[in-house]
């Protein structure tokens, strides 16, 4: 039984078509790469699965139940589905322990000492323990975008969706977010990651989906896509990464 | 040391690269830092001054003194006058309270895109059209004179309640578009991750937006707050006696206008503080701006 599905997933931003027909899906304990150029959708794909962006057709499925079942109600997809963005996206005027603290509050109802506890200990997995009094302001990128994480994690979801979580970071920073997304995969963790760093998709994905104007059009094992792509159009964009020099 | 056998390589050279030597030392000369100063004071007082002999040695200048500059009458208003600025401030501080309180829950009503909002949002648009599309001399005319003359059962029919409430109502249509605008600025990506927390739209709002809509917005707001400061004087045209109506009433039995100079002082007195915290907060604001940004 796969963890997530996406049947003919079609979105429509105005008159332009984003995603056409996508159909995916990631088994328990997958980690899946979604590659491709800017704007092939590969990010509205992401957020199609946490219905931060509703789709027009198509369903998304979480353990063989529509996203849209009643029996999510208004929070109950966001305790299982957690996402970390590009930039962070922490909460500026919160100190560190408040933006972890703030949903388990005032949405999952428990109260400030619980969540604290919760968050100290979530810290001091990550080695972040001394952060917990500071405001994202005053931390590297690197970082806000661990306290991201974190944040993410605190419903302890059975899916993580990452969307370009090194884009924003420079490059000597990279490394200890991928650290934190190998460990994740080492515990198991299902998730859905769009990405720019080849390198880094090839060694950690279980699969690897290549998207091109809102379709799938190639995906399969990763060292055998980067290696022998089937697809020229696959060929063509790994041809213009290796240019760039990031594979 | 391997390094002398090698070819000798300028100043990149390992062991005989050496800093070239500081810049010659200039000592300190006072008449060079002194001399902007200076000249700015002495220009400043030979323009001033020149100005000042030109207004007094006018054939007029006495007339104008004894009408507006009486010190006797100064004098003798001033107590009356102060009386009156104390109530235009007392007006200020609650009418201001009500118009920052007004003024966000408009604006949360207006920038909440749940469709069952509709209505309200459309609510808050014409209010906005109608408050801001009128002048406030109007509003407190209509308002402190209008209203009391009704005679409604169980409402307050002082000219002062009801000229005050025109204040608030159109002050609140401004101040409600100051915090739209801040609440506008909040980065797209806060809504996403406080959506993606499960937090509703009202959670979002009260938790995540407001606190930096109203950051966003704070120099903008001082300048709505000195306003407001110096625009409580309206309602001294439906009878409340503040600072201006004070020295109207001198003026009436003496004819002598000194007193509104002293109602003008005490004015710009209050106000020029208040305008220099507004640069201040907007100097700060752009710091920390810059740092976020650098």
């Amino acid at each position: 039984m796969p963890r997530v599905q996406l049947s003919e997933v079609t979105k429509y931003f105005g008159n332009k078509l984003v995603l056409d027909q996508v159909d995916l899906s990631v088994d328990l304990h997958e980690v899946v790469c979604l590659i491709g150029a800017s704007g092939s959708g590969k990010s509205t794909l992401l957020r199609c699965i946490n219905r931060l962006v509703k789709v027009d057709y198509g369903d998304i499925y979480l353990d063989d139940v529509a996203i849209t079942d009643s029996q999510f109600g208004k929070v109950g997809l966001h305790k299982r589905i957690g996402i970390v963005f590009q930039s962070y996206n922490l909460f500026p005027h919160l100190t560190v322990l408040d933006n972890l603290t703030l949903a388990p509050r005032k949405v999952h109802g428990k109260s400030k000492k619980e969540a604290g506890a919760a968050a100290q200990e979530q810290l001091d997995r990550f080695g972040m323990d001394s952060f917990a009094s500071a405001y994202p302001e005053q931390l590297s990128g690197g970082q806000q975008q661990r306290v991201a994480f974190v944040r993410a994690l605190m419903n302890r979801p059975d899916v993580l969706l990452l969307d370009e979580v090194t884009a924003a970071l420079d490059p000597e920073l990279v490394g200890e977010i991928l650290g934190i997304i190998r460990e994740l995969k080492a515990q198991g963790m299902t998730m859905v990651i769009v990405t720019h760093e080849m390198g880094f998709a090839r060694d950690v994905a279980d699969r690897v989906c290549f998207l091109e104007g809102g379709r799938i059009l190639e995906e399969g094992d990763p060292t055998r896509m980067f290696s022998e792509p089937k697809h020229e159009r696959t060929r063509a964009f790994l041809d213009r990464i290796i240019e760039a020099g990031r594979l | 040391m391997t390094n002398s056998r090698l070819p000798e390589q300028g100043s990149a050279g390992g062991a005989n690269r050496r800093p070239p030597p500081p810049p010659p030392g200039r000592s300190f000369d006072w008449r060079e830092a002194m001399a902007p100063s200076l000249i700015s004071i002495v220009s400043i007082v030979v323009v001033f001054g020149a100005l000042a002999w030109l207004i007094t040695s006018a054939e007029q200048w006495p007339r104008i003194k004894l009408q507006f500059f009486s010190v006797d009458a100064m004098v003798a208003a001033f107590p009356r006058v102060l009386q009156g600025f104390w109530i235009n401030m007392r007006i200020w501080l609650i009418v201001l309270a009500c118009i920052l309180v007004l003024g966000i829950a408009l604006a949360v009503i207006r920038s909440l895109r749940a469709p069952w909002f509709a209505p309200f949002r459309l609510m808050v648009i014409l209010y906005i059209d109608l408050f801001r599309g009128l002048p406030v001399l109007l509003l407190v005319l209509l308002f402190g004179f209008g209203i009391p003359a009704l005679n409604l059962p169980g409402m307050p029919s002082s000219s002062l309640f009801w000229g005050s409430v025109a204040m608030v109502l159109s002050y609140s249509a401004y101040v409600c578009e100051i915090y739209r605008s801040g609440i506008d600025a909040v980065h797209e990506g806060q809504w996403a991750a406080a959506k993606s927390l499960g937090l509703t739209e009202w959670q979002t709002m009260i938790y995540a937006i407001l606190p930096q809509a109203v950051r966003n917005v704070l120099p903008a707001m001082m300048n709505i707050v000195v306003a407001l400061q110096k625009d409580v004087a309206l309602l001294s045209i439906i009878g409340v006696r503040d600072a201006v109506r004070e020295a109207q009433i001198y003026t009436a039995s003496t004819f002598n206008y000194s007193s509104l100079i002293v109602a003008a002082g005490l004015f710009l007195l209050a106000t020029i503080p208040m305008a220099r915290l507004a640069d201040y907060i907007t100097h700060r604001d752009r710091v920390r701006r810059l740092q976020i940004g650098g």
